[in-house]
């Protein structure tokens, strides 16, 4: 059973798939053929129990919504960078992560079809790919659609971004199809965290512990890097006046445009991590996962990159326990109306700072 | 000035004489998407059409006439379909077999009931096509609610006593199709566990699988398309859950499998039945293929729509459209895909869906077909 379910994998749906199975069969399937030995074993149909253990299903939604929560926040990080330190809104953000995403599906099927099949290899030079180039695409951006608007009225970069954001959907329909460009599941496995008398099992695959590491990870790097670093330092000194970091012999131009350049790495990765754990990309992925994440960064407080992640996370958890508990159909509702009621109250967000320091 | 009249006056009745014998012959229409992103199935009625003109003719034609054929290009259009058929109808022509794409059935068969046309869609499955208490509209298709008929039908006989769930993406198709399911299932005396909707484009179906997996559900019945259901079927295998996916024919993409990897081996879904493959189909496909021509899709379904008209023509004993159409309804028709039989409303009576199963492989096969 167990070899069965590795190796008989299909090679003939599509060339994606084809050079897949090949990863596909050098990984171990222990999880799955686990849970599936696991099921055999219990007769689903005779257990009569209406309401499993509540604990137990708690603690699965737990882990749902946290690695929801990781992804929202992984793109919401270059949201609130960009606003950080210019005061725009990047509303092509969105589209930036898309291209990660897409870019690094296709480094990945050329790896695949150069013959490379070790997964950490591959993951890692997809990584450096996909940062490299979706970061010249943000440069590309901030160079020809935000950098001649910069001194005109403050509606017009903003503007500009959302023409971008309109481009580089098209764009990327046009060059790559409208179709939904899916990948088989590249990083299996997991484990098994409890099961409980009547056959409920908490379940935590390894991709989803990667994406909540990758997220902790690249949010202790990013403050560190906007806190210790010179870049970090030429970065504030932009966000608190302009014209005076010009004086004292910051190059504005350059810091505002790296800060384009790492918003952009990010959403590279947080469009890797996006195409590992759910195996597909669109062109029109960014739209709805960028209103999510800005959605995340105003709830965390626009500015701040713990509050960017804090946010995210709170915005997965509302969604994956409004799901779990009531009603699927409203958990955007639930998310919104959530939004407003913190933002009543904490005009700032989370963790915003007050307006006043801003210049 | 005399000689000119008279000129006029012999061409007025050499064009009413060559009318005259160009009635001789029943022009009849095919109306689908010859150009366009849908053209290969434009292609394939044109082809069913072309060899059932052919066979009728050969065969004496009807009522002692001879079929003539017309082509008609809609590109899957609404406002071209609409347009085609007010030329249909301005031809005066009698029947269409019609259109692809139900977007374009629908609107053109106003124009065809207002021309006195009489339409038979070989391939639009909208049940709005025949639910407008038009008089002049047939399909020799199943319809996407009979989907949901035949899905209860199997849940209920299958997977009797086990718990069933019903999710459903909001959109006309995904809610339409759950819907019927849901009443089919209901009405066999089986009430589903959990009734939930989600949105069309989201890509974490996590809290879902995991209401799934709390309510030890055996079966989940996705009203939606391949994308989500691909999805959900991935979260829930990670998850551990060995709940069987079962949807409808939206699910009939090579897409789905790459998807979901092996993980879709198992995957249910509600299809028509490939018509090259029924008994009553033999000669005909041999006659296609002997000319080059590979019957796929739609073609066998437009030959039927003409095999249907002609028969009940010959009944008849008219091509008056009403006449031909009250035929229709009150007979049995011998075709290309079996008997066929209609209600008041122009619905086949035969149900034209199967189940389909997917294999590890990526690929799909009839379930029974193989004995399983």
């Amino acid at each position: 059973m167990r070899n069965e379910l590795c190796t008989s994998l299909y090679a003939k749906a599509s060339p994606v798939a084809a050079v897949s199975s090949l990863l596909l069969q050098q990984m171990k399937c222990s999880r799955a053929a686990g849970a599936q030995e696991l099921s055999q074993e219990l007769p689903l149909s005779g257990v009569k129990l209406r309401q499993r253990q509540p604990m137990d299903y708690f603690t699965q939604q737990l882990i749902n919504g946290l690695v929801l929560g990781s992804i929202y926040g992984l793109i919401a990080i270059g949201y609130t960078m960009v606003y950080g330190i210019v005061g725009m809104i990047n509303f092509a953000h969105g589209d930036i992560f898309m291209i990660g995403g897409f870019i690094a599906l296709i480094t990945f099927l050329i790896l695949i079809s150069i013959g490379v099949t070790a997964v950490p290899l591959i993951l890692l030079v997809v990584l450096l790919v996909a940062m490299a180039i979706t970061a010249l695409y943000g440069w590309t951006v901030e160079r020809i659609a935000y950098r001649p608007l910069r001194h005109s009225f403050r509606l017009a970069p903003m503007l500009s971004a959302i023409g971008m954001s309109f481009v580089l959907t098209n764009y990327s329909q046009v060059a790559q199809g409208a179709r939904v460009k899916p990948i088989p599941p590249l990083i299996t496995g997991g484990y098994t965290l409890h099961e409980s008398a009547d056959g409920f099992v908490i379940q935590l695959s390894n991709i989803q512990i990667l994406v909540v590491i990758t997220t902790i990870v690249l949010l202790l790097i990013f403050n560190r890097l906007v806190l210790r670093t010179r870049l970090g330092r030429d970065m504030r000194a932009c966000e608190q006046d302009q014209t005076m970091a010009a004086l004292l012999g910051v190059n504005v131009d350059r810091t505002i445009s790296m800060t384009f350049v790492i918003g952009a790495a990010l959403a590279a990765v947080a469009g890797l991590m996006y195409l590992l754990y759910y195996g597909q990309v669109d062109f029109n992925m960014g739209f709805v996962a960028g209103i999510k994440a800005f959605t995340a960064a105003v709830l965390g407080g626009i500015g701040s990159l713990p509050g960017a992640v804090l946010g995210g996370l709170a915005i997965g958890l509302i969604e994956t326990f409004w799901s779990a508990y009531f009603s699927v159909e409203y958990k955007d509702v639930a998310a919104f109306s959530i939004l407003i009621i913190v933002l009543i109250f904490m005009p700032t967000g989370l963790l915003g700072r007050p307006e006043v320091e801003k210049v | 000035m005399k000689s000119l009249k008279l000129i006029g006056l012999a061409f007025g009745a050499s064009v009413a004489l060559s009318t005259a014998a160009f009635a001789q012959d029943i022009t009849i229409a095919v109306a689908g998407p010859m150009t366009g992103t849908e053209s290969a199935f434009g292609r394939q009625m044109k082809n069913g059409a072309d060899l059932a003109v052919a066979d009728i003719n050969a065969a004496g034609g009807v009522n002692g006439k001879k079929l003539a054929l017309n082509a008609e290009d809609d590109a899957c259009d609404p406002k071209q379909a609409r347009s085609v058929a007010e030329k249909i109808a301005g031809a005066k022509i009698p029947f269409v077999a019609g259109h692809f794409c139900s977007s374009s059935s629908i609107p053109a068969s106003e124009a065809y009931a207002d021309g006195n046309v009489l339409q038979i869609t070989p391939a639009s499955t909208n049940p709005l096509f025949t639910e407008r208490k038009l008089w002049n509209v047939a399909r020799v298709c199943g319809r996407d609610d009979q989907q949901g008929l035949i899905a209860a039908q199997f849940i209920a006989k299958n997977y009797k006593g086990k718990n069933i769930a019903i999710l459903n993406d909001k959109t006309t198709y995904g809610k339409g199709l759950a819907d019927e399911t849901k009443k089919a299932l209901n009405k066999a005396g089986i009430t589903e566990k959990l009734y939930e909707s989600y949105n069309k484009g989201d890509k974490d179906f996590n809290a879902i699988v995991s209401r799934l997996k709390k309510e030890n559900v055996d079966l989940v019945y996705v009203g939606g398309y391949h994308q989500e259901a691909g999805l959900i079927l991935r979260q829930m295998r990670d998850q551990g859950l060995k709940t069987v996916l079962m949807s409808g024919d939206a699910l009939a993409d090579k897409e789905y499998a790459s998807i979901t990897g092996p993980a879709g081996e198992g995957t249910l879904f509600t299809f028509g039945p490939d018509p090259r493959n029924k008994p009553s189909a033999k000669k005909i496909v041999e006659a296609f293929k002997a000319k080059g021509i590979d019957p796929e899709g739609y073609t066998l379904y437009t030959y039927a729509a003409l095999q249907v008209w002609t028969q009940a023509v010959k009944k008849a004993g008219t091509t008056d459209p009403k006449k031909v159409m009250e035929t229709i309804k009150a007979g049995k028709w011998d075709t290309v895909l079996g008997p066929i039989e209609y209600d008041a409303k122009g619905d086949i009576k035969q149900i034209d869906y199967v189940v389909y199963k997917w294999d590890a492989k990526g690929n799909y096969a009839e379930l029974g077909a193989k004995g399983s």
